[in-house]
């Protein structure tokens, strides 16, 4: 048993160490080390293609945190003063957005997508004032943002609902009999006390956001992702320059997933 | 109109309506929490609704404080309907049964929540300065940047007391405020409820399931079963006159002895207990000759004599209480019942002691024929 999960490990793990260990080659060549150096971290953030992507990268990723989080933890307290078939309902649906493969979400959303935009375009041409030229939708930073920010409101609002679960419901009713108003009851009370889930599922979402490539890959139209940019970079080769890429992508994750587990933690300490 | 509960729906000449419940029921699925209350809180008074677990005690509350409305019937605060008004809009403030404290504030902060959400808003100095003399009405003085898990279980429920009367409520609810609290702790926080009361003249609406609460601190008791009022009075009038056997049970402790009315005379009636032996008591209300009652005899008027006549009656228990001393007796034909009798009566008679026969007696006046519901 110890020896299988032994290799388990060692058969996830040993790859990514090799391609951390790989980023720090003096030399140019992916298979050999030759000597240690840091001079492939320079090459990739000095690559104005690298800094564009990564750029990309990080907007769609805070974008569809943020609205991923505004909108989850909105969901999750409305779920609260829910309860029969609806719930259950809407119980069933988030957990089938979160297990759902990216593949399934990036393709059904790209043909979803499409289709709308073929039906908005042209009749957006013919309502266009002034003979100016209309808009023309399509896929883009847009549309990558929206697929991000629909299935990350499924995760935000499982953690969120699990931090209001354990909140005592008397405390919200201590406030309303305090005089507070509903929204002042959520901005002085149950935002305050759930903020760690809160900030914790922002934390995740940029993480999966800023990660993900499948997604992104159907969804993203012209603009190209960090994941994107290391993927068609990789048919021509792996360089220590991609290791150093990906090395950077893994750190800032394994940072973000260690601080959003710690929020979690003292969330779930007892607050009476 | 007739009512199927209770009717406390009028009050002492002189006193004024604060809150009312007319005809109000109360429905949780299949489950009825509330059945046609009928009551009028008076201003300025101590009123405790007290029963067993699960009578409703609570549901009556959170009718008042706005948490719920009622299924059917009227709730009135100061002489309107507000069936469908918010928590928020009421001035009414609770005492949450574990206090519900907010534990991200300090206590000074919890204790002018309520300041702070009035608008246009209070300037921050005079919401200190409140904040600061409710504390010390709670003698707390100086706890203001005290953290709430800092505080002890009594410290925190003068905490939850000062942050509701800070706001000067017009009822102040109070949920089983002191069933968390130990003993003698609790015996002093009554003492401070009833103090605190007086002082400052709010209504007082407070829940218990602890007779002896109930009756030391309140003006009057709203007795509560299965969702109904049974019966509403001062501690002494459901003392002296309870309305049946239950409240009789509920409040203070009684010795019953069950059987039918064969006869009623003026204030008197006799009853056949179920042994065969005839007793006189006096009903408390209207009897008719075949109802069946209990007649209800409170151990303190329970006398025991070495010699005289009455029912013969042995010792069984003898419990020495200083003043007082508890005798569990048996009787041939009654059974066993509680005899509480002063130290006066053994200083003449001697001790009497277990395994002691003796005589018991009670008068026709302190045995209540009572409907046996
Ligand atoms: N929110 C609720 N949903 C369903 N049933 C409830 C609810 N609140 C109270 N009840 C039921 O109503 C009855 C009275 O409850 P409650 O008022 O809490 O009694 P008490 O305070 O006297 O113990 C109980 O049977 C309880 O189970
Ligand atoms: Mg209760």
């Amino acid at each position: 048993m110890r020896f299988y999960a032994l290799s388990v490990y060692l058969f996830l793990y040993i790859p990514i160490g090799v391609i951390a260990l790989f980023s720090f080659n003096a030399g140019r060549n992916a298979s050999q080390l030759q000597g240690l150096s840091t001079k492939w971290y320079g090459v990739a953030l000095s690559n104005p293609f690298v800094m564009d992507a990564l750029k990309t990268s990080l907007t769609v990723a805070l974008t569809a945190a943020f609205l991923a989080t505004a909108f989850g933890t909105m969901a999750a307290v409305a779920l609260q003063g829910i309860h029969g078939p609806v719930r259950k309902a809407f119980d069933l649906l988030i957990y089938v957005a979160v297990m759902i493969p990216g593949i399934v979400i990036g393709i059904a959303t790209l043909i979803g997508l499409v289709t709308v935009f073929d039906q908005l375009n042209p009749l957006l041409a013919t309502i266009w004032p002034g003979g100016a030229t209309p808009p023309k939708l399509q896929m883009g930073m847009g549309s990558l943002i929206a697929a991000h920010t629909m299935f990350l409101m499924a995760l935000v609002i499982i953690i969120v609902r699990a931090r209001l679960a354990g909140m005592d419901r008397a405390l919200t009713e201590a406030s309303s009999d305090l005089y507070a108003t509903p929204f002042g009851t959520f901005r002085q009370v149950t935002l305050p006390l759930i903020f760690p889930a809160v900030l914790a599922g922002f934390l995740l979402s940029f993480t999966f956001s800023f990660d993900d490539f499948i997604i992104a890959f159907f969804v993203a139209g012209s603009e190209t992702t960090l994941p994107v940019y290391v993927f068609s970079s990789i048919r021509r080769g792996v360089t220590p320059e991609i290791n150093a890429i990906g090395t950077m992508v893994l750190a800032v994750s394994l940072i973000l997933l260690f601080a959003a587990q710690i929020l979690l933690r003292r969330g779930a300490r007892p607050t009476r | 109109m007739k009512h199927e509960g209770y009717d406390a729906s009028t009050l002492a000449a002189g006193q004024k309506t604060i809150a009312e419940f007319r005809n109000v029921s109360k429905r949780f699925g299949s489950v009825l929490a509330a059945n046609d209350l009928n009551l009028r809180i008076a201003k300025g008074e101590f009123l405790s609704f007290l029963g067993p677990s699960g009578c409703g005690k609570t549901t009556a509350l959170r009718m008042l404080a706005g948490f719920e409305a009622p299924s059917e019937g009227d709730v009135l605060l100061d002489g309107e309907v507000v069936n469908n008004l918010d928590a928020h809009r009421r001035p009414v403030n609770m005492v949450f049964q574990h206090y519900a404290l907010f534990p991200h504030m300090t206590v000074a902060q919890n204790i002018g929540y309520g300041l702070k959400q009035q608008r246009p808003r209070l300037p921050k100095n005079l919401i200190a300065e409140k904040v600061s003399k409710a504390l010390d009405v709670v003698r707390l003085g100086g706890f203001e940047t005290r953290r709430i898990w800092e505080m002890s279980g009594g410290q925190q429920q003068r905490v939850a007391l000062a942050r509701a009367i800070i706001n000067e409520p017009k009822l102040l609810l109070l949920d089983e405020p002191l069933a968390a609290l130990d003993r003698k702790l609790r015996k002093e926080m009554q003492i401070e409820l009833q103090n605190l009361q007086r002082q400052l003249g709010i209504t007082f609406v407070l829940v218990t399931h602890d007779q002896e609460e109930a009756l030391s601190m309140s003006d009057r008791i709203c007795v509560m079963k299965d969702g109904r009022i049974v019966q509403v009075g001062s501690p002494q009038e459901l003392y002296d006159r309870p309305r049946n056997r239950y409240v009789a049970g509920f409040v203070g402790t009684s010795n019953f002895f069950d059987g039918k009315v064969t006869k009623v005379t003026g204030t008197r009636a006799s009853v056949r207990l179920e042994n065969g032996d005839e007793v006189e008591g006096s009903p408390v209300s209207q009897v008719s000759v075949g109802q069946s009652v209990s007649i209800s005899v409170r151990p303190e008027q329970i006398k025991l004599h070495r010699s005289g006549d009455g029912a013969t009656a042995r010792v069984l228990n003898r419990i020495f209480l200083g003043e007082h001393t508890e005798y569990l007796v048996k009787h041939d034909t009654l059974g066993e019942f509680l005899v509480l009798s002063p130290r006066q009566s053994e200083l003449n008679d001697g001790p009497f002691n277990t395994g002691d026969v003796l005589f018991a007696s009670w008068e026709a006046s302190a045995a209540l024929v009572l409907d046996s519901k």
